[in-house]
């Protein structure tokens, strides 16, 4: 104590100041929790948890909900965005950090973080008018004549393409989440100490057996920690899928059919639900999505943990 | 230092004009269907009497939960509150102007307002019963013209809405089979088709995709250019949907001040009224008299000189007999 007295007055409001600025924001994650509990504790106790998570009926005429249809929603479009971007986020990184010429790293790169800084309200919009119509015109079409008869596969590509569905929902995420898994991946590359790289080359490896060998297992870790972050992106993402994805509460077998996924259940349904439990029910879907996110990012921090312990030995 | 201080004298000036002028403002939530029009009535109101209206379109269930909750002067609703609803939160209801709403369809060589349509017909192709345009009930109701053996693909509202509510009830009121199967309300569990969110993402869907059919608020129908339908209201008449036919709708609408206006515009008796529409409602807090008196006088203000904004922005405005009906019930409760 005596030696804090000591302290310089300002350096000590300064760090009462920065730590009242970390534990507002510990206080507000919990103050969100606590709303979302007690506002959905009416649909809780009406509904139960294994009962809500199971239950694919969401039916506001007769008040009766649950959160099957909207969780499989989530899961799917996460999923297949995932499967679309990491490919081409590690590709983007692999060609900034080790082929690309110096004079194409610094627009390349800024042209990925740009991505990142469009208002999601954008790609929803663009979507829609745009990326929809050429999705059900064009894209699918053919997807239906080639993959849609491989047995098996091709049940995930049935029905009348309509451009508002699983798919096209789930491009639209990809595009979302590239930068961030791009970027993270980057600078994980960037981490490989040059010395083993050179050494490689030195030995008469390609770039490819280099990217493969060296690179790759080396930042393995960090790239995890960038697509468990995309992860957590998409599964929160609201505005661009909500204008694409129908809001149908259903389960399919395929990705050309409408869906729901949490989040644009609640943007399409908030506004106007007008019972009691129809609100505690949106409630309760907010809270499953937050306890997944929170699961993801836990998930996500851990990798990248692990992955600075590596690299700082 | 001099910028600074001019600056801060600027800012004071500014904010006590503001303050000065807090108690003319008029603070109100709700329904988002109405929004354009209130705020333009708000922006004339302004112009002439120097009052606000500060309107936060939140839609109608966060309006009617605000006005509970007394947070604003008055709340606003797509859907009408049942009597006892009002009686035991202790509130005010009237309408403010009229919605209807228009089925559209996208069909090759079929032009706006061609296609004719019953109740009966419009339910079976909604749950998916009449899967094809060239089935024999629509075919009959339209000789003239040449539908296509394609499969029906139905629009509706991917989001909580008004509308939706307006249609529901319209199918619920004048098909059995839809109240049993589906029923009513804002947002419903639609059989079959895709959904759209708000009125333009229908309004999108159906442009966009031929052999459709969904339903949009009039202004949209209008605005976009799309196929509307004829439909055959509680008279026998086949109808177009315009100013006249849904003032018609409100004319022989069974509006009561007993049931505090109560009511849909659906499948009303008026000759040529159009048979699927609704008001769109102010609520009021009983125990707020000043703030009711505020808001009762834009209100009064707008149904005498906003007519013209009303229409211009594709809105019903009340009739004449209905707005009378409107000023007995403020002077029965001592707030006009």
């Amino acid at each position: 104590m005596a030696r804090t007295a000591k302290k310089n007055p300002i350096d000590n409001t300064f760090s009462v100041i920065t730590a009242i600025a970390s534990f507002s924001v510990v206080l507000l994650i919990i103050g969100i929790l606590i709303v979302l509990v007690r506002e959905s504790s009416l649909a809780i106790e009406k509904f139960g948890v294994i009962n809500f998570l199971t239950s694919t009926d969401w039916n506001p005429v007769t008040s009766s909900f649950g959160a099957a249809t909207t969780i499989f929603g989530t899961f799917v479009t996460t999923v297949i965005s995932l499967f679309i971007a990491i490919p081409v986020a590690i590709g983007i990184a692999i060609f900034v950090t080790e082929i690309a010429p110096d004079f194409l790293k610094g627009p390349i790169g800024v042209a990925i973080e740009l991505l990142a800084a469009i208002p999601s309200i954008i790609y929803g919009m663009w979507g829609l008018f745009t990326l929809a119509p050429l999705m059900a015109k064009y894209v699918e079409p053919a997807l239906q004549k080639t993959i849609g008869h491989v047995p098996i596969v091709g049940m995930l590509f049935q029905g009348t393409p309509m451009g508002i569905d699983l798919f096209t929902a789930s491009v639209i995420l990809s595009i979302m989440i590239i930068p961030f898994t791009a970027s993270i991946s980057r600078d994980s590359f960037n981490l490989t100490p040059s010395v083993v790289k050179e050494s490689a080359y030195a030995i008469g490896a390609t770039k490819w057996e280099v990217v493969k060998n060296v690179v790759l297992p080396y930042s393995k870790l960090g790239v995890f920690g960038g697509i468990a972050l995309s992860l957590g992106r998409a599964l929160g993402e609201t505005m661009a899928v909500a204008f694409v994805l129908g809001n149908n509460h259903q389960i399919t077998s395929s990705l050309f059919s409408a869906a729901a996924t949490i989040t644009v259940s609640l943007a399409n349904e908030f506004t106007e639900a007008d019972t009691d439990i129809y609100l505690s029910s949106l409630y309760y879907l907010a809270l499953v999505l937050f306890v997944m996110s929170f699961i993801t990012l836990a998930i996500a921090k851990f990798f990248l943990l692990k992955a600075e312990r590596k690299y700082s030995r | 230092m001099k910028t600074i201080f001019n600056l801060i004298v600027a800012l004071a000036i500014a904010l006590s004009f503001s303050m000065a002028n807090a108690e003319e403002t008029i603070n109100g939530a709700g329904a988002t269907f109405p929004y354009p029009v209130y705020s333009a009535w708000a922006f004339d109101y302004h112009k002439v009497t120097g009052a606000k209206l500060n309107y936060q379109s939140i839609g109608s269930g966060g309006g009617q939960r605000q006005i509970t909750e007394r947070t604003v002067d008055f709340g606003a609703s797509d859907d009408p509150l049942t009597p006892d609803k009002l009686k035991k939160d202790n509130l005010l209801q009237f309408p403010a102007v009229i919605g209807g709403v228009v089925p559209v369809a996208n069909l090759d060589g079929v032009q706006p307002g061609q296609l004719k349509l019953d109740s009966d017909t419009l339910c079976r192709m909604f749950l998916g019963e009449i899967k094809y345009w060239d089935d024999e009930k629509i075919k009959k109701m339209n000789s003239g013209l040449k539908l296509p053996h394609s499969e029906i693909t139905v629009v509706h509202r991917s989001d909580g809405s008004g509308t939706t509510a307006i249609f529901t009830n319209y199918l619920a009121a004048t098909c059995p089979g839809w109240k049993s199967k589906v029923g009513e309300g804002k947002a419903v569990k639609w059989p079959v088709g895709i959904g759209g969110k708000g009125n333009e993402g229908v309004a999108n869907y159906v442009k966009r995709t031929m052999n459709s059919i969904g339903y949009v608020e009039f202004a949209y129908a209008k605005q976009n250019k799309l196929d509307y339908t004829q439909m055959k209201n509680r008279a026998g008449n086949f109808v177009e949907p315009s100013f006249d036919t849904f003032e018609d709708a409100a004319d022989s609408g069974d509006f009561d001040a007993k049931k505090d206006f109560h009511t849909w515009l659906n499948n009303t008796p008026g000759k040529t009224a159009w048979p699927i529409a609704g008001a769109t409602f102010i609520l009021l807090a009983k125990d707020k008299k000043d703030s009711n008196m505020k808001t009762v006088k834009f209100f009064d203000w707008s149904f005498r000189n906003g007519d013209t904004t009303a229409k211009n922005l594709v809105y019903v405005p009340l009739p004449k007999s209905l707005k009378d009906k409107v000023r007995a019930y403020w002077k029965a409760n001592g707030i006009y």
